[in-house]
């Protein structure tokens, strides 16, 4: 078996030290290793976007990722995005709409949706349905989700007015 | 929403001041799941616990001639490896039959396969190690040699004499067959004007929870208990399924159940690998946690829906549907599977067809046979995307065969709204339904002349647009005819605990289970609205065996109908005997007395007489000033089963606007509607998110979704970039109305609403594309409707 490697980041601001083996993968890293248990696993193939999670401001799927090439990033999860205030009237938006059922997709779906927000101050409902396509919901059916995004940019818009 | 009948009870508890009973009010307790600080099994870790992956098979069918697991057992963090037979020394076999389902047969199935295994996939060896990883790695060196059997794949061939039994003690391969004779048929065909025949084919699909089937297992020797952390629908039933393999009492074994990324049925059924992590730490005395990953998800989460079904229907020129014929196959893997049987939705398909319709004559005949693929059981709406699909496609084929419109072929058939109580010709016995207001309504919704208008307008430049309609009746709120009466332990009542703690809070212990639909806010909306407190003031404690009564939980749609109705009564007796307490207190009267925001009010002028945390603190604290005699009890119990319609039917009726691309094959779903009277509706955002939701996994199966096997039972997409399901990106926005008919069986009078967005979806959508494809003189009955479908009804590939 190859040997740990000792790596260095941050993860939601936090300095964060550890050896680990060259195969784990970023959400092992931050669920076993740091119990940051927000960051879902849904397939582990890179394709659900349950696994969600920033790295350097870009938003990447940690099951697709190694927890070595997370050497000196910093890495924000939900439970950061959460802790920070940054997407409070985001969950707010779908605590309202009620656009979560079973909540495991969320995280990344938030992940995600605030990654649009980010880009793109108001997204068309067709270009919120093409980005959050990559992130799988069996629940809602989306409808909700897409509502709650729109309403979220608009509100954020209206701040800046 | 439109109302066709007023609560028979009239102004009821329900419709106190303040109440929460049909308004949009946030689910409690979501900030949880929103920041990511839910607790989903897969979160769960315990002190000494040990991750357990499984060994499967990679044929069909095969022997298995030996395991060598010298070397693997060699491997780093390795506490174990076991096998089918050394597990069988603390479990026990099973076999998944139901006695009213009668002649249903199948053959003892292991917790792990012993000497054969049956499908791919199956579990032959269990490695238990420090990691997760550390298991792969080590069940990669297991050696097991097979000697591989013929496997039986084609459901049309099972029953052939050629075709092997893959069971031989039980002499073929049939598991059930139903045969069901209403009416007149022959006569009925004979005499009318047109008959018209089509094969329904279904892709065999499966529902994909985000959240793999995840199990974590705590057998304490000390304390002699199991403690089961499981994401199901039905603990009690796991409870008592575990016990009995196991060999203990029920009450040895807690089942807890905390977040659920997802179910859909398919976190209400038994499964091999599930029973054998429950032995697991029994035999190696430590927490064994089990998570499936992706891969075998799809090969082991029961599949659903793989049926083709023949259908027949007879008209007259005046549009009268004279007959219905349905002749159903479907395959369902090598065993029936536990407790729930696998022959559920074949019967479902027999009883449903035709389920909307006036139409007294019905023949049916469903066979149901084994086969080597994976298991298949119930999934969300079981049997009624079957039963609605063929019934749906057959009358439209009928309206298109004498020419008449498809909303005025269902006007001139569908049960009058004024018909109620009646049955149909299968024995369903309908209380109230609303089939002819649900299809008005859904009519205005999609403006359904202009849409034709549209439609025409289109088809002359090329745009091949399509409008489906599909009516369907739903199956909520089963009592025990669905599972008791045929012997399986699986609860039909659900209770209800409420009680006013010393602050004045509620809180609330309900058998029913949270999978996102929103039974905890159900719960509480009907706590706080009955007994005059706020919502967040109400607690709600459930999937945990150890502290709910004892109950059925959430599964066909019984949530609101059955568990709401406990929470409700259960709380007026609390409210009875708060005010009962008050009256003592003020030296009142407690018909003198109401409750209202959290406070002890006069029944008259509403004037605050003492607050709910006083009365609290004088029973709890301070019993010695009550008068003499007074003994209150401030903890209410109550449990609600329907006993006189073995299940409360809904209905509804879906629509669909697609546009069909004939140069590539693609359907584009440009809106869909949908309308259904679930009775009573609680929180109306729940419902119609609900409806939405099971819309759009209907669209997956009308679409997509497909477990695509070869003819050796090899499952060759079994990972989520080749199983298609669908993505936001696709998706139509979905209205949604309601027609509101309250079951008269219960003082609330909910129906349920988690099944009708699945039941209908792909019929309408079915209808909708054959509609796009009319002027081409084809029409498809078979689904997903895939490019390669379209395009080879076209005569394009």
């Amino acid at each position: 078996m190859t040997a740990q490697v000792a790596i260095s980041l941050t993860v939601n601001g936090e300095r964060v030290e550890a050896h680990v083996l060259p195969r784990l993968n970023l959400a092992d890293f931050l669920r076993d290793h740091l119990k940051l248990t927000g960051t879902h696993l849904g397939c582990e193939h890179g394709v659900c976007g349950a696994c969600t999670v920033r790295v350097g401001g870009e938003i990447v799927r940690s099951c697709l990722m190694l927890a070595v090439q997370a050497n000196g990033a910093a890495v924000e999860t939900i439970e950061g995005l959460s802790d920070s205030g940054e997407i409070a009237d985001l969950q707010a938006a779908f605590r309202d709409r009620n656009a979560l059922q079973c909540g495991f997709c969320t995280p990344g779906m938030l992940m995600a949706a605030q990654d649009l927000l980010r880009a793109n101050r108001m997204p068309a409902r067709a270009e919120i349905r093409q980005h959050l396509s990559g992130n799988y919901c069996r629940c809602t059916g989306y409808q909700a989700i897409i509502d709650a995004v729109e309403t979220t940019a608009r509100a954020r818009m209206e701040l800046k007015a | 929403m439109s109302s066709i009948r007023s609560n028979p009870e009239g102004l009821s508890v329900l419709d106190r001041p303040n109440s929460y009973i049909g308004k949009t009010v946030p689910r409690p307790n979501l900030d949880r799941l929103l920041q990511g600080r839910g607790c989903y099994v897969s979160d769960i870790e315990l002190p000494r616990m040990a991750h357990v992956v499984f060994v499967r098979s990679p044929h069909a069918h095969a022997k298995i001639v030996s395991i060598d697991a010298a070397a693997a057992r060699q491997m780093p963090g390795v506490n174990a490896i076991v096998t089918g037979k050394e597990l069988a020394a603390v479990i026990t076999p099973w076999v998944g039959v139901l006695s009213h389902l009668k002649g249903l047969k199948s053959a003892p199935q292991s917790a792990i396969a012993v000497d054969r295994v049956c499908w791919q996939g199956e579990a032959v060896a269990a490695v238990v190690a420090t990691s997760r990883a550390a298991a792969e790695d080590a069940a990669e060196c297991v050696a097991v040699e097979y000697q591989a059997l013929e496997a039986v794949t084609d459901m049309r061939t099972a029953l052939d004499p050629a075709t092997p039994v893959i069971h031989a003690s039980l002499g073929d391969n049939l598991a059930f067959e139903r045969i069901l004779d209403a009416g007149a048929v022959d006569q009925a065909f004979a005499g009318s004007d047109a008959v018209v025949e089509a094969e329904f084919v279904f892709g065999r699909h499966t529902g994909v929870t985000l959240e793999p089937r995840s199990v974590v297992a705590d057998w304490n020797a000390a304390e002699a208990r199991l403690t089961i952390y499981q994401g199901t629908q039905a603990p009690h039933m796991v409870q008592n399924i575990a016990a009995l393999h196991l060999g203990l009492w029920e009450q040895q074994v807690r089942v807890v159940c905390k977040d659920v990324g997802g179910s859909f049925g398919i976190k209400v059924h038994i499964y091999a690998d599930e029973m054998a992590t429950y032995a697991l730490t029994k035999l190696l005395r430590r927490p064994i946690k089990f998570v499936a990953d992706r891969v075998e998800s799809f090969n082991t989460d029961i599949h659903a829906r793989d049926h083709r079904c023949k259908g027949k229907i007879g008209v007259n020129r005046d549009g009268i549907i004279t007959a219905f014929e349905i002749d159903d196959l479907t395959g369902i893997g090598p065993y029936s599977m536990y407790p729930r049987t696998s022959a559920i939705e074949a019967n479902q398909v027999v009883n449903l067809v035709g389920g909307p319709y006036t139409c007294k004559n019905y023949r049916a005949r469903a066979r149901v046979v084994f086969q080597n693929k994976n298991v298949m059981c119930q999934y969300r709406a079981v049997g009624h995307p079957i039963a609605c699909s063929v019934t749906e496609g057959l009358v439209d084929l009928a309206a298109m065969k004498i020419g008449m419109d498809p909303v005025e072929i269902r006007r001139r058939n569908l049960i009058a709204d004024d018909a109620y109580p009646c049955a149909s010709p299968s024995g369903l016995r309908f209380e109230q339904l609303s089939h002819h207001a649900s299809l008005a309504k859904i009519v205005e919704m999609m403006n359904y002349q202009a849409l034709r208008a549209e439609q025409a307008e289109l088809r002359k430049r090329g745009v091949h647009r399509g409008i489906g309609v599909a009516s369907f009746i739903e199956v909520t709120n089963p009592s025990a005819a669905f599972y008791g009466v045929g012997g399986a332990k699986i609860s039909s009542q659900d209770g209800v605990a409420v009680r006013l703690d010393a602050q004045g809070s509620v809180i609330c212990q309900t058998s029913i289970t949270e999978q996102g639909q929103g039974s905890e806010s159900l719960t509480a909306q009907i706590v706080g609205s009955a007994l005059g407190v706020s919502m967040d003031r109400v607690r709600v404690i459930l999937g945990d065996t150890d502290a709910t009564p004892y109950g059925g939980g959430t599964w066909a749609s019984r949530g609101a109908g059955i568990g709401g109705e406990a929470a409700l009564q259960a709380t007026k007796i609390l409210r009875r005997n708060i005010l009962d307490v008050a009256a003592a207190i003020l030296q009142s009267a407690p018909a003198e007395l109401d409750i209202v925001d959290n406070a002890v009010v006069s029944a008259g002028d509403g004037a605050p007489r003492i607050d709910l945390s006083e009365l609290a603190r004088i029973v709890y604290f301070r019993p010695d000033t009550l008068p003499p005699g007074i003994q209150p009890e401030l903890m209410a119990t109550r449990h609600f089963v329907p006993r006189e319609y073995p299940f409360a039917f809904t209905n509804g009726v879906q629509a669909a606007s697609v546009e069909v691309d004939i140069d590539t094959g693609f359907v584009k779903l440009l809106k869909h509607w949908v309308v259904e009277d679930c009775g009573t509706i609680v929180n109306p955002q729940l419902v119609d998110e609900q409806i939405r939701g099971g819309v759009v996994q209907g669209l997956g199966a009308a679409l997509f979704e497909k477990c695509v096997y070869d003819e050796k039972g090899q499952l060759t997409n079994a990972n989520m970039a080749d199983y298609l399901v669908p993505m936001s990106g696709e998706m139509p926005d979905i209205d949604v109305g309601h027609v509101v008919s309250p079951t008269r069986e219960s003082e609330l009078g909910a129906k349920g609403a988690g099944e009708a967005g699945a039941a209908g979806a792909a019929a309408a959508v079915t209808n909708a594309v054959n509609d796009a494809l009319k002027p081409f003189g084809t029409t498809i009955t078979e689904i997903p409707l895939t490019p390669q479908v379209i395009l080879t009804a076209l005569g394009r590939i």
